[in-house]
């Protein structure tokens, strides 16, 4: 079990921090230090809005063992408003048939058990359907 | 500058070997790409595998396959680059020759997919991605590729039945082929029934993972004696690319810019333009690459790739050929082998002996292996020694 790795990732999984580019103003998630867009260094620690539309999804029937419990689960490729894009499960999806192009917004939800005696769980981001606010 | 010859192959057949170990598939191709050479023994080995580490718990595997091919006080390494393994060991080899630090080296792929089973093998699989912001949210290499081919459908309106030409065609192709694990024609309503892996991606739109190793000795021509075995096959160029290894950190995950940059480099270098090209050797790993690898290598204009596996361009008796031995999806996909098996199957129509598969006056093999959705695209140019 690696936990120092999910340790490390916990700003990322928990709150969705990414970088912005004092260069280019690009905003960055996962970081990664170096901006793609214009290559100059890019640290400056900036939190994501967390809400997005659907670019694609699909639903995986042959999970990998550490999935296997959920199978089957909805992936999704995401494009955050803030610009990137990234990887994420939808979930809280009720009788909601996901579709390209759907609002969603992000929540902190289990990923998974770790593979471990111990019990530990793996939380992270993923993204549910943005809810009917209540109209005023 | 001397020509870098191919002077031999050598490959086991494709599929479940579960009586073989990975040294003894790997000494089995390895013995008959030297024996094809005359006997030429190689100063350097490079050898491409993916999974052993995670799957065999053997690393070193480049010392492990030297070693019992018998070759020892030579150079030898493993290669690793995911499904462009392959590939990037014929590379190293290349390279070894072409600066003069070996006369002879031996490229060499294997894998043995089939140590494990099951969602183990689903999990071996996945360490290709990026681990902390893409398996770790359960995606795997088909669902990458599924998530490809629904924002396809999506944005192009291509039709969904149309991807059926791809796994059809492939099994068509590897009914003359010996080697491939599946000589077995498929039917477009078989496709169609196919168990859904990913959904809109099916069982047949994913390439099996298979054990198998292949071998190419490449040699400088000018160290060679008059007269060979083999023809010889040169390699007239490379050009090699990279992308992002996450799909999400592309501005645009449709466009496979790596296929495209590392296919106009290897044209550079070999001198030669596309229309030069006489088939096709291709990284179907998932039938939605098909498209995307033809659309960006520069062969369908974007969103119409789909459209040439309708129209008979990409038979053997095509305008461009692919998979003329059956592809990854019929042939099978061992892994690191992968793209020694793809140079193989092009050297042996550039030869003139690819039996009832061979193409007419092949004269010039486009061959490309990518890892992942292109996130490494690795592409060689093969003609037909002078
Ligand atoms: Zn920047």
């Amino acid at each position: 079990m690696d936990i120092s790795r999910h340790w490390r990732n916990r700003k990322q999984r928990y709150r969705l921090v990414g970088e912005v580019c004092p260069h280019c103003g690009a905003k960055l998630f996962p970081p990664r230090d170096v901006c793609p867009h214009c290559g100059m260094e890019a640290k400056t620690v900036e939190t994501l809005v967390g809400t997005g539309t659907v670019y694609a999804f699909t639903t995986v029937r042959q999970a990998p063992s550490d999935f296997a419990e959920q199978s089957p689960y909805v992936v999704a490729l995401i494009s955050l408003d803030d610009g990137p894009m990234l990887t994420a499960q939808l979930t809280d999806l009720g009788d909601v048939e996901p579709y390209v192009g759907m609002r969603v917004e992000m929540v902190t939800r289990k990923l998974r058990n770790a593979d471990d005696e111990r019990g530990l769980i793996i939380y992270g981001y993923k993204f549910r359907p943005v809810l009917e606010r209540a109209l005023a | 500058m001397d020509d870098i010859v191919i002077t031999g192959i050598g490959f086991t057949p494709v599929g479940e070997h579960w009586e073989v170990s990975l040294r003894e598939l790997a000494t089995d191709a390895a013995l008959k790409a030297m024996q094809e050479s005359g006997g030429l023994r190689p100063q350097a080995v490079y050898v491409a595998n993916q999974y052993a580490p995670v799957l065999s718990r053997q690393a070193n595997v480049g010392v492990l396959v030297a070693d019992f091919i018998g070759l020892h006080d030579v150079e030898a390494a493993t290669v690793e680059a995911g499904g462009a393994s392959g590939m990037m060991a014929l590379r190293a080899a290349y390279l070894a020759v072409a600066s003069g630090e070996a006369d002879v080296a031996l490229a060499l792929g294997v894998e043995k997919s089939t140590d494990r089973v099951g969602p183990d093998v689903e999990t071996a699989l996945s360490v290709v991605l990026d681990a902390d912001y893409e398996a770790e949210h359960g995606l795997t290499p088909a669902a990458q590729a599924a998530l490809l081919m629904q924002r396809y459908i999506h944005e192009y309106n291509a039709e969904r039945a149309a991807f059926a030409a791809f796994p059809v065609l492939a099994h068509r192709n590897a009914v003359g082929n010996p080697a491939a694990m599946f000589r077995r024609a498929i039917k477009e309503s078989t496709y169609h029934r196919a168990t859904m892996l990913s959904d809109p991606l099916n069982l047949f739109d994913a390439a099996p993972l298979a054990d198998g190793a292949a071998a190419v000795l490449v040699a400088r021509r000018s160290v060679l004696p008059p007269e060979m075995p083999q023809p010889l096959v040169r390699i007239a160029g490379f050009g090699i690319a990279n992308d992002t290894l996450a799909l999400h950190d592309r501005d645009d995950p449709l466009d496979f810019a790596a296929v495209r940059s590392s296919v106009e480099s290897a044209c550079k270098r070999a001198n030669c333009s596309l229309e030069e090209v006489d088939f096709f050797e291709l990284y179907d790993a998932f039938s939605i690459y098909v498209p995307l690898i033809l659309e960006a290598a520069g062969f369908a204009p974007r969103g119409e790739g789909w459209k040439m596996g309708q129209d008979g361009s990409l038979e053997l008796d095509g305008k461009l050929p692919i998979l003329t031995m059956g592809g990854l999806k019929a042939r099978g996909n061992p892994g690191g082998a992968t793209g020694l098996y793809q140079v193989a199957e092009a050297v042996m129509q550039l030869r003139g002996q690819a039996g009832d598969n061979q193409i007419p006056n092949a004269r010039r093999a486009l061959v490309q292996s990518l890892s992942g959705p292109a996130s490494l695209a690795a592409t060689t140019i093969l003609e037909p020694a002078p």
